[in-house]
Protein backbone atom coordinates (compact mmCIF):
# COMPACT_ATOMS: atom_id res chain seq x y z
CA UNK A 1 0.00 0.00 0.00
CA UNK A 2 1.50 4.02 -1.35
CA UNK A 3 0.50 6.31 1.17
CA UNK A 4 -0.31 8.52 -1.47
CA UNK A 5 -2.18 11.41 0.85
CA UNK A 6 -1.76 13.46 -2.73
CA UNK A 7 -5.62 11.70 -3.12
CA UNK A 8 -7.60 14.25 -1.53
CA UNK A 9 -6.16 16.87 -3.91
CA UNK A 10 -7.79 15.15 -7.04
CA UNK A 11 -10.55 16.45 -9.00
CA UNK A 12 -13.37 13.57 -8.55
CA UNK A 13 -14.44 13.29 -12.07
CA UNK A 14 -11.08 13.97 -13.90
CA UNK A 15 -8.85 12.65 -11.86
CA UNK A 16 -6.20 15.69 -12.16
CA UNK A 17 -4.36 16.64 -9.44
CA UNK A 18 -5.53 20.08 -7.98
CA UNK A 19 -3.59 22.72 -6.86
CA UNK A 20 -3.77 23.74 -3.34
CA UNK A 21 -6.46 20.97 -3.02
CA UNK A 22 -9.81 22.60 -3.01
CA UNK A 23 -11.48 22.89 -6.06
CA UNK A 24 -12.76 26.25 -8.11
CA UNK A 25 -15.93 26.71 -9.85
CA UNK A 26 -17.70 23.10 -10.27
CA UNK A 27 -14.71 21.15 -9.82
CA UNK A 28 -14.74 18.90 -6.78
CA UNK A 29 -11.90 17.28 -5.38
CA UNK A 30 -12.14 14.35 -2.28
CA UNK A 31 -10.84 17.05 -0.12
CA UNK A 32 -14.01 18.87 -1.14
CA UNK A 33 -16.27 16.37 -0.51
CA UNK A 34 -14.77 14.66 2.40
CA UNK A 35 -15.67 18.25 4.16
CA UNK A 36 -19.26 18.18 2.49
CA UNK A 37 -19.67 14.71 4.30
CA UNK A 38 -18.36 15.69 7.63
CA UNK A 39 -21.09 18.30 6.89
CA UNK A 40 -24.00 15.98 6.10
CA UNK A 41 -22.84 13.73 9.37
CA UNK A 42 -22.85 17.00 11.92
CA UNK A 43 -26.25 18.50 10.20
CA UNK A 44 -28.03 14.60 10.57
CA UNK A 45 -26.14 14.20 13.88
CA UNK A 46 -27.28 17.57 15.34
CA UNK A 47 -31.04 17.59 13.91
CA UNK A 48 -31.80 14.45 15.23
CA UNK A 49 -30.19 15.15 18.46
CA UNK A 50 -32.69 17.79 18.80
CA UNK A 51 -35.78 15.82 17.90
CA UNK A 52 -34.46 13.27 20.35
CA UNK A 53 -34.13 15.12 23.47
CA UNK A 54 -37.08 16.73 22.57
CA UNK A 55 -38.96 13.68 22.71
CA UNK A 56 -37.23 11.54 25.02
CA UNK A 57 -38.03 14.56 27.46
CA UNK A 58 -41.62 14.34 26.64
CA UNK A 59 -42.10 10.89 26.61
CA UNK A 60 -39.55 9.86 29.77
CA UNK A 61 -41.70 12.55 31.39
CA UNK A 62 -44.51 11.24 30.80
CA UNK A 63 -44.14 7.52 32.13
CA UNK A 64 -43.51 9.07 35.28
CA UNK A 65 -46.75 11.01 35.69
CA UNK A 66 -48.50 9.71 39.09
CA UNK A 67 -51.47 6.60 38.23
CA UNK A 68 -54.18 9.60 39.72
CA UNK A 69 -56.27 10.00 36.86
CA UNK A 70 -57.47 7.63 34.20
CA UNK A 71 -55.61 10.53 32.11
CA UNK A 72 -52.53 10.47 33.41
CA UNK A 73 -52.62 6.65 33.10
CA UNK A 74 -53.37 6.65 29.61
CA UNK A 75 -49.95 9.46 28.69
CA UNK A 76 -47.85 6.90 31.10
CA UNK A 77 -48.43 4.27 28.58
CA UNK A 78 -48.42 6.63 25.46
CA UNK A 79 -44.94 7.12 26.87
CA UNK A 80 -44.22 3.40 27.27
CA UNK A 81 -45.75 2.08 24.05
CA UNK A 82 -43.15 4.90 22.28
CA UNK A 83 -40.04 3.69 24.51
CA UNK A 84 -40.33 -0.13 23.72
CA UNK A 85 -41.44 0.50 20.04
CA UNK A 86 -38.24 2.31 19.02
CA UNK A 87 -35.81 0.68 21.54
CA UNK A 88 -36.68 -2.72 20.10
CA UNK A 89 -36.01 -2.21 16.51
CA UNK A 90 -32.54 -1.60 14.99
CA UNK A 91 -31.64 1.49 13.90
CA UNK A 92 -30.89 -0.07 10.34
CA UNK A 93 -34.37 -1.20 10.24
CA UNK A 94 -35.96 1.99 11.11
CA UNK A 95 -34.43 4.32 8.75
CA UNK A 96 -35.37 1.66 6.42
CA UNK A 97 -39.04 2.19 7.43
CA UNK A 98 -38.61 5.79 7.02
CA UNK A 99 -37.00 6.05 3.94
CA UNK A 100 -38.79 3.51 2.13
CA UNK A 101 -42.00 2.09 4.12
CA UNK A 102 -43.56 5.29 5.46
CA UNK A 103 -43.54 7.82 1.70
CA UNK A 104 -45.28 3.98 0.07
CA UNK A 105 -47.88 3.79 2.58
CA UNK A 106 -48.61 8.00 2.76
CA UNK A 107 -47.95 8.75 -0.52
CA UNK A 108 -48.07 13.21 -0.01
CA UNK A 109 -44.55 12.22 2.30
CA UNK A 110 -42.90 11.48 -1.21
CA UNK A 111 -41.80 15.06 -1.42
CA UNK A 112 -40.40 15.33 2.08
CA UNK A 113 -36.18 15.57 1.50
CA UNK A 114 -34.85 12.17 2.70
CA UNK A 115 -32.23 13.49 4.82
CA UNK A 116 -35.65 14.52 7.19
CA UNK A 117 -37.04 11.27 6.99
CA UNK A 118 -33.43 10.09 7.93
CA UNK A 119 -33.33 12.39 10.86
CA UNK A 120 -36.42 11.66 12.09
CA UNK A 121 -35.64 7.84 11.94
CA UNK A 122 -32.17 8.68 14.23
CA UNK A 123 -33.67 11.23 16.25
CA UNK A 124 -36.90 9.03 17.50
CA UNK A 125 -34.28 5.64 17.81
CA UNK A 126 -32.74 7.89 20.48
CA UNK A 127 -35.59 9.21 21.43
CA UNK A 128 -36.41 6.01 23.03
CA UNK A 129 -33.15 5.79 24.78
CA UNK A 130 -33.27 9.65 25.97
CA UNK A 131 -36.35 8.53 27.67
CA UNK A 132 -35.45 5.79 29.92
CA UNK A 133 -32.48 7.72 31.50
CA UNK A 134 -35.14 10.75 32.16
CA UNK A 135 -37.48 8.30 33.41
CA UNK A 136 -34.62 6.90 35.44
CA UNK A 137 -33.25 10.37 36.69
CA UNK A 138 -36.74 11.55 37.80
CA UNK A 139 -37.16 8.31 39.52
CA UNK A 140 -34.08 9.06 41.46
CA UNK A 141 -35.59 12.12 43.03
CA UNK A 142 -36.31 11.90 46.28
CA UNK A 143 -40.47 11.98 46.80
CA UNK A 144 -40.13 14.67 48.90
CA UNK A 145 -39.53 17.04 45.94
CA UNK A 146 -42.73 16.00 44.11
CA UNK A 147 -44.78 16.53 47.31
CA UNK A 148 -42.96 19.82 48.12
CA UNK A 149 -44.09 20.83 44.25
CA UNK A 150 -47.45 19.87 45.25
CA UNK A 151 -47.43 21.63 48.90
CA UNK A 152 -46.56 24.73 46.70
CA UNK A 153 -49.72 24.67 44.69
CA UNK A 154 -48.28 23.89 41.82
CA UNK A 155 -50.10 21.97 38.93
CA UNK A 156 -48.52 19.06 37.82
CA UNK A 157 -47.05 20.54 34.89
CA UNK A 158 -45.71 23.24 36.59
CA UNK A 159 -43.89 21.02 39.14
CA UNK A 160 -42.38 19.11 35.80
CA UNK A 161 -41.32 22.01 34.55
CA UNK A 162 -40.44 23.91 37.59
CA UNK A 163 -39.06 21.38 40.47
CA UNK A 164 -38.62 17.63 38.49
CA UNK A 165 -37.11 18.10 35.52
CA UNK A 166 -34.34 20.41 36.26
CA UNK A 167 -32.69 18.40 39.25
CA UNK A 168 -33.59 15.10 37.05
CA UNK A 169 -31.51 16.67 34.08
CA UNK A 170 -28.62 17.30 35.80
CA UNK A 171 -28.84 13.45 37.93
CA UNK A 172 -28.55 12.51 34.30
CA UNK A 173 -26.33 14.54 31.81
CA UNK A 174 -23.26 11.84 32.02
CA UNK A 175 -25.91 9.48 30.28
CA UNK A 176 -26.78 11.96 28.14
CA UNK A 177 -23.59 12.89 27.18
CA UNK A 178 -22.93 9.06 25.87
CA UNK A 179 -26.32 9.19 24.46
CA UNK A 180 -25.11 12.34 22.18
CA UNK A 181 -21.78 10.46 20.96
CA UNK A 182 -23.71 7.90 19.79
CA UNK A 183 -25.84 9.86 17.80
CA UNK A 184 -22.45 11.18 15.68
CA UNK A 185 -22.18 7.37 15.91
CA UNK A 186 -25.07 5.96 14.54
CA UNK A 187 -25.73 9.26 12.24
CA UNK A 188 -23.31 6.45 9.82
CA UNK A 189 -25.76 4.13 8.62
CA UNK A 190 -27.37 7.02 6.94
CA UNK A 191 -25.25 5.78 3.98
CA UNK A 192 -27.49 2.93 3.52
CA UNK A 193 -30.05 5.11 2.44
CA UNK A 194 -27.77 7.25 0.00
CA UNK A 195 -27.29 10.42 2.14
CA UNK A 196 -23.76 11.58 1.47
CA UNK A 197 -22.53 11.78 4.57
CA UNK A 198 -18.50 10.31 6.25
CA UNK A 199 -19.48 6.77 5.76
CA UNK A 200 -21.03 7.12 2.32
CA UNK A 201 -17.98 9.16 0.87
CA UNK A 202 -15.44 6.54 2.79
CA UNK A 203 -17.40 3.83 0.80
CA UNK A 204 -17.45 5.54 -2.36
CA UNK A 205 -14.54 7.42 -2.37
CA UNK A 206 -12.53 4.20 -1.31
CA UNK A 207 -13.55 2.22 -4.28
CA UNK A 208 -13.68 5.00 -6.69
CA UNK A 209 -9.88 5.55 -5.71
CA UNK A 210 -8.82 2.22 -5.18
CA UNK A 211 -7.16 3.28 -1.74
CA UNK A 212 -9.47 3.04 0.36
CA UNK A 213 -7.36 3.50 3.44
CA UNK A 214 -6.43 6.97 3.56
CA UNK A 215 -10.18 7.37 3.12
CA UNK A 216 -11.09 5.62 6.16
CA UNK A 217 -8.56 6.85 8.36
CA UNK A 218 -9.34 10.48 7.89
CA UNK A 219 -13.37 9.57 8.05
CA UNK A 220 -12.24 7.34 11.17
CA UNK A 221 -10.37 10.71 12.56
CA UNK A 222 -13.21 12.99 11.77
CA UNK A 223 -15.97 11.14 13.27
CA UNK A 224 -13.43 10.18 16.80
CA UNK A 225 -13.48 14.65 16.53
CA UNK A 226 -16.93 15.07 16.57
CA UNK A 227 -17.60 12.59 19.09
CA UNK A 228 -15.05 14.07 21.41
CA UNK A 229 -16.08 17.42 20.66
CA UNK A 230 -19.70 16.68 21.56
CA UNK A 231 -18.44 14.86 24.90
CA UNK A 232 -16.53 18.29 25.69
CA UNK A 233 -19.62 20.60 25.33
CA UNK A 234 -21.88 18.31 27.08
CA UNK A 235 -19.38 18.13 30.27
CA UNK A 236 -19.12 21.73 29.99
CA UNK A 237 -22.88 22.14 30.37
CA UNK A 238 -23.37 19.76 32.86
CA UNK A 239 -20.18 21.70 34.73
CA UNK A 240 -22.03 25.31 34.09
CA UNK A 241 -25.13 23.88 35.42
CA UNK A 242 -24.33 21.71 38.33
CA UNK A 243 -26.03 23.20 41.43
CA UNK A 244 -23.55 23.68 43.78
CA UNK A 245 -23.90 20.93 47.05
CA UNK A 246 -27.05 19.24 45.44
CA UNK A 247 -25.65 16.92 42.69
CA UNK A 248 -22.15 15.31 42.36
CA UNK A 249 -20.73 14.04 39.46
CA UNK A 250 -20.71 10.98 41.29
CA UNK A 251 -25.01 10.96 41.73
CA UNK A 252 -25.88 9.64 38.92
CA UNK A 253 -27.93 6.36 38.60
CA UNK A 254 -27.36 3.15 36.31
CA UNK A 255 -27.53 4.05 32.90
CA UNK A 256 -29.62 0.57 31.63
CA UNK B 1 -52.34 5.17 0.87
CA UNK B 2 -50.85 2.71 -0.99
CA UNK B 3 -51.82 -1.21 -0.82
CA UNK B 4 -49.87 -3.91 1.56
CA UNK B 5 -50.03 -7.04 0.38
CA UNK B 6 -49.91 -9.09 4.18
CA UNK B 7 -49.86 -12.63 1.87
CA UNK B 8 -46.13 -11.61 2.12
CA UNK B 9 -45.85 -12.80 5.69
CA UNK B 10 -45.99 -16.03 5.21
CA UNK B 11 -42.73 -18.60 5.85
CA UNK B 12 -43.55 -21.08 3.10
CA UNK B 13 -43.01 -18.05 0.69
CA UNK B 14 -40.10 -16.50 2.12
CA UNK B 15 -38.20 -18.84 4.54
CA UNK B 16 -35.62 -20.18 1.28
CA UNK B 17 -34.64 -16.59 1.29
CA UNK B 18 -34.61 -15.82 4.88
CA UNK B 19 -33.35 -19.44 6.72
CA UNK B 20 -29.94 -19.08 6.11
CA UNK B 21 -29.30 -15.21 7.24
CA UNK B 22 -31.51 -15.41 9.98
CA UNK B 23 -29.66 -18.72 11.32
CA UNK B 24 -26.50 -16.26 10.59
CA UNK B 25 -28.32 -13.44 12.68
CA UNK B 26 -28.51 -15.61 15.68
CA UNK B 27 -24.75 -17.51 15.32
CA UNK B 28 -22.75 -14.23 15.30
CA UNK B 29 -24.85 -12.77 17.95
CA UNK B 30 -24.10 -15.46 20.19
CA UNK B 31 -20.73 -15.70 19.25
CA UNK B 32 -19.56 -11.98 19.46
CA UNK B 33 -21.65 -12.44 22.94
CA UNK B 34 -19.37 -15.10 23.81
CA UNK B 35 -15.53 -14.25 22.20
CA UNK B 36 -16.73 -10.48 23.57
CA UNK B 37 -16.75 -11.30 26.73
CA UNK B 38 -14.00 -13.78 27.10
CA UNK B 39 -11.90 -10.88 25.54
CA UNK B 40 -13.56 -8.10 27.32
CA UNK B 41 -12.70 -9.82 30.47
CA UNK B 42 -9.31 -10.26 29.76
CA UNK B 43 -9.03 -6.26 28.50
CA UNK B 44 -11.11 -5.86 31.90
CA UNK B 45 -8.24 -7.55 33.80
CA UNK B 46 -5.62 -5.91 31.81
CA UNK B 47 -6.37 -2.16 32.53
CA UNK B 48 -7.18 -3.11 36.30
CA UNK B 49 -3.62 -4.50 36.45
CA UNK B 50 -0.60 -3.03 38.13
CA UNK B 51 1.42 -3.24 34.91
CA UNK B 52 1.48 0.48 33.10
CA UNK B 53 1.44 -0.90 29.57
CA UNK B 54 -1.11 -3.64 29.83
CA UNK B 55 -3.40 -0.83 31.69
CA UNK B 56 -1.89 1.58 28.53
CA UNK B 57 -2.73 -0.99 25.57
CA UNK B 58 -6.26 -2.18 26.87
CA UNK B 59 -7.85 1.18 27.42
CA UNK B 60 -6.24 2.71 24.55
CA UNK B 61 -7.93 -0.08 22.39
CA UNK B 62 -10.66 0.11 24.46
CA UNK B 63 -10.97 3.99 23.83
CA UNK B 64 -10.41 3.47 19.78
CA UNK B 65 -13.21 1.01 19.33
CA UNK B 66 -15.96 2.99 21.75
CA UNK B 67 -15.16 6.44 19.69
CA UNK B 68 -15.66 5.04 15.97
CA UNK B 69 -18.94 3.62 14.26
CA UNK B 70 -19.05 -0.27 13.92
CA UNK B 71 -20.06 0.50 10.35
CA UNK B 72 -16.45 2.24 9.93
CA UNK B 73 -15.12 -1.03 12.19
CA UNK B 74 -17.01 -3.16 9.89
CA UNK B 75 -15.44 -1.59 6.93
CA UNK B 76 -11.95 -1.15 8.28
CA UNK B 77 -11.71 -4.95 9.25
CA UNK B 78 -13.31 -5.84 5.40
CA UNK B 79 -10.31 -4.04 4.15
CA UNK B 80 -8.06 -4.95 6.47
CA UNK B 81 -8.13 -8.71 7.26
CA UNK B 82 -7.41 -10.10 3.66
CA UNK B 83 -3.96 -7.91 3.71
CA UNK B 84 -3.58 -9.20 7.67
CA UNK B 85 -3.70 -13.15 6.13
CA UNK B 86 -3.55 -12.60 2.95
CA UNK B 87 -6.07 -13.90 1.23
CA UNK B 88 -10.18 -12.64 0.59
CA UNK B 89 -12.56 -13.79 3.31
CA UNK B 90 -16.26 -13.90 3.28
CA UNK B 91 -18.01 -11.18 4.55
CA UNK B 92 -19.96 -13.06 6.83
CA UNK B 93 -16.65 -14.93 8.62
CA UNK B 94 -15.10 -11.32 8.63
CA UNK B 95 -18.38 -10.16 11.09
CA UNK B 96 -17.73 -12.25 13.06
CA UNK B 97 -14.47 -11.14 13.55
CA UNK B 98 -15.05 -7.52 13.65
CA UNK B 99 -18.02 -8.49 16.06
CA UNK B 100 -15.85 -9.99 18.95
CA UNK B 101 -13.25 -7.32 18.55
CA UNK B 102 -15.67 -4.72 18.60
CA UNK B 103 -17.87 -5.86 21.74
CA UNK B 104 -14.94 -6.55 23.35
CA UNK B 105 -14.67 -3.18 24.36
CA UNK B 106 -18.42 -2.58 25.45
CA UNK B 107 -17.96 -6.07 27.38
CA UNK B 108 -14.77 -4.97 28.89
CA UNK B 109 -16.11 -1.60 30.24
CA UNK B 110 -19.12 -4.21 32.03
CA UNK B 111 -16.72 -6.08 33.29
CA UNK B 112 -14.83 -3.57 34.81
CA UNK B 113 -17.33 -2.00 36.69
CA UNK B 114 -18.67 -5.35 37.51
CA UNK B 115 -15.62 -6.19 39.38
CA UNK B 116 -15.04 -2.73 40.98
CA UNK B 117 -18.56 -3.41 42.58
CA UNK B 118 -17.46 -6.59 44.62
CA UNK B 119 -16.61 -5.17 48.11
CA UNK B 120 -12.59 -4.84 48.50
CA UNK B 121 -13.15 -6.89 51.83
CA UNK B 122 -13.72 -10.00 49.53
CA UNK B 123 -10.13 -9.45 47.63
CA UNK B 124 -8.43 -9.08 50.97
CA UNK B 125 -10.39 -12.11 52.77
CA UNK B 126 -9.24 -14.30 49.66
CA UNK B 127 -6.14 -12.89 50.06
CA UNK B 128 -6.08 -13.84 53.49
CA UNK B 129 -6.74 -17.51 52.64
CA UNK B 130 -3.84 -17.80 50.54
CA UNK B 131 -5.13 -17.42 47.19
CA UNK B 132 -2.71 -15.88 44.55
CA UNK B 133 -4.19 -13.78 41.87
CA UNK B 134 -5.77 -16.11 39.40
CA UNK B 135 -6.95 -18.25 42.29
CA UNK B 136 -8.41 -15.06 43.74
CA UNK B 137 -10.64 -14.02 40.63
CA UNK B 138 -11.63 -17.11 39.19
CA UNK B 139 -13.06 -18.74 42.57
CA UNK B 140 -13.85 -15.11 44.40
CA UNK B 141 -14.21 -12.11 42.24
CA UNK B 142 -15.31 -12.98 39.05
CA UNK B 143 -17.94 -15.25 40.38
CA UNK B 144 -19.79 -12.64 42.02
CA UNK B 145 -19.22 -10.17 39.64
CA UNK B 146 -20.38 -12.07 36.62
CA UNK B 147 -23.41 -12.59 38.49
CA UNK B 148 -24.18 -9.39 39.50
CA UNK B 149 -23.45 -8.57 35.51
CA UNK B 150 -25.95 -10.63 34.24
CA UNK B 151 -28.95 -8.60 33.49
CA UNK B 152 -26.59 -6.17 31.87
CA UNK B 153 -24.78 -8.80 29.95
CA UNK B 154 -28.19 -9.56 28.36
CA UNK B 155 -29.29 -5.95 27.61
CA UNK B 156 -26.29 -5.65 25.70
CA UNK B 157 -26.50 -8.97 23.74
CA UNK B 158 -30.19 -7.68 22.60
CA UNK B 159 -28.56 -4.14 21.48
CA UNK B 160 -25.85 -6.74 19.81
CA UNK B 161 -28.70 -9.02 17.99
CA UNK B 162 -30.05 -5.36 16.49
CA UNK B 163 -26.26 -4.00 15.76
CA UNK B 164 -25.98 -7.11 13.94
CA UNK B 165 -28.45 -5.72 11.08
CA UNK B 166 -25.49 -3.18 10.36
CA UNK B 167 -23.28 -6.02 8.85
CA UNK B 168 -25.93 -4.90 5.70
CA UNK B 169 -22.78 -2.19 4.74
CA UNK B 170 -20.40 -5.46 4.00
CA UNK B 171 -22.83 -7.22 2.23
CA UNK B 172 -23.39 -10.01 4.87
CA UNK B 173 -26.48 -12.17 4.17
CA UNK B 174 -28.23 -11.89 7.20
CA UNK B 175 -31.57 -11.94 8.64
CA UNK B 176 -32.54 -7.93 7.17
CA UNK B 177 -30.58 -8.64 4.08
CA UNK B 178 -32.57 -12.28 3.35
CA UNK B 179 -36.03 -10.44 3.78
CA UNK B 180 -34.37 -7.44 1.60
CA UNK B 181 -33.29 -9.94 -1.15
CA UNK B 182 -37.01 -11.93 -0.54
CA UNK B 183 -38.59 -8.60 -0.77
CA UNK B 184 -37.12 -7.42 -4.18
CA UNK B 185 -37.47 -10.91 -5.60
CA UNK B 186 -41.13 -11.35 -4.80
CA UNK B 187 -41.90 -7.56 -5.64
CA UNK B 188 -43.05 -6.60 -2.16
CA UNK B 189 -39.77 -4.74 -0.80
CA UNK B 190 -42.06 -2.64 1.45
CA UNK B 191 -43.50 -5.54 3.11
CA UNK B 192 -40.28 -7.15 3.35
CA UNK B 193 -38.85 -3.80 5.20
CA UNK B 194 -41.98 -3.54 7.93
CA UNK B 195 -41.68 -8.03 8.64
CA UNK B 196 -37.97 -7.38 9.31
CA UNK B 197 -39.15 -4.48 12.22
CA UNK B 198 -41.79 -6.90 13.46
CA UNK B 199 -39.20 -10.17 13.86
CA UNK B 200 -36.33 -7.64 15.08
CA UNK B 201 -39.27 -6.14 17.37
CA UNK B 202 -40.83 -9.59 18.66
CA UNK B 203 -37.78 -10.85 19.35
CA UNK B 204 -35.82 -8.20 21.49
CA UNK B 205 -38.97 -6.76 23.21
CA UNK B 206 -39.66 -10.42 24.51
CA UNK B 207 -36.03 -10.59 25.42
CA UNK B 208 -35.90 -7.18 27.60
CA UNK B 209 -38.99 -9.00 29.55
CA UNK B 210 -36.88 -11.85 30.00
CA UNK B 211 -33.98 -9.73 30.99
CA UNK B 212 -36.25 -7.54 33.63
CA UNK B 213 -37.16 -11.05 35.31
CA UNK B 214 -34.23 -12.14 35.61
CA UNK B 215 -32.93 -9.05 37.13
CA UNK B 216 -35.45 -9.46 39.72
CA UNK B 217 -34.22 -12.76 40.93
CA UNK B 218 -30.49 -11.41 41.17
CA UNK B 219 -31.42 -8.83 42.58
CA UNK B 220 -32.66 -11.10 45.77
CA UNK B 221 -29.05 -12.45 46.15
CA UNK B 222 -27.61 -9.21 45.48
Amino acid sequence: MAWDWEIFCKETTTGEIIKGCLGQGGDQTYLNWLGSAWGWTLTVAMSAMVVAFVMGLIMGALRTLPPTTAGNRWLARLGTVWTELFRNIPVLVQLFIWYFVIPAIFTSLKSVPSVVMVVLGLGFFTSSRVSEQVRSGIESLPKGQRYAAMAMGFSTFQSYRLVLLPMALRIVMPPLTSEAMNIIKNSSVAFAVSIAELTFFARQSGEETSQPVQMYLAVTVLYAVSALTVNRVMNWIEVKTRVPGFVGASAAPATH
Amino acid sequence: MGNIDFTFFNWSLIGPYVTKGFIFSLWLTLFATVGGIALGTVLALMRMSSNRVLVLVASTYVNTMRSIPLVMVLLWFFLLIPFAIGKPIGAELSAMVTFVAFEAAFFSEIVRAGIQSIPRGQVAAGQAMGFNYGQNMRLVVLPQAFRNMLPVFLTQTIILFQDTSLVYAISANDLLKGLETAGKNLGRPIEAYLLAAVVYFVMCYSLSKLVQQIQKKVQIIR
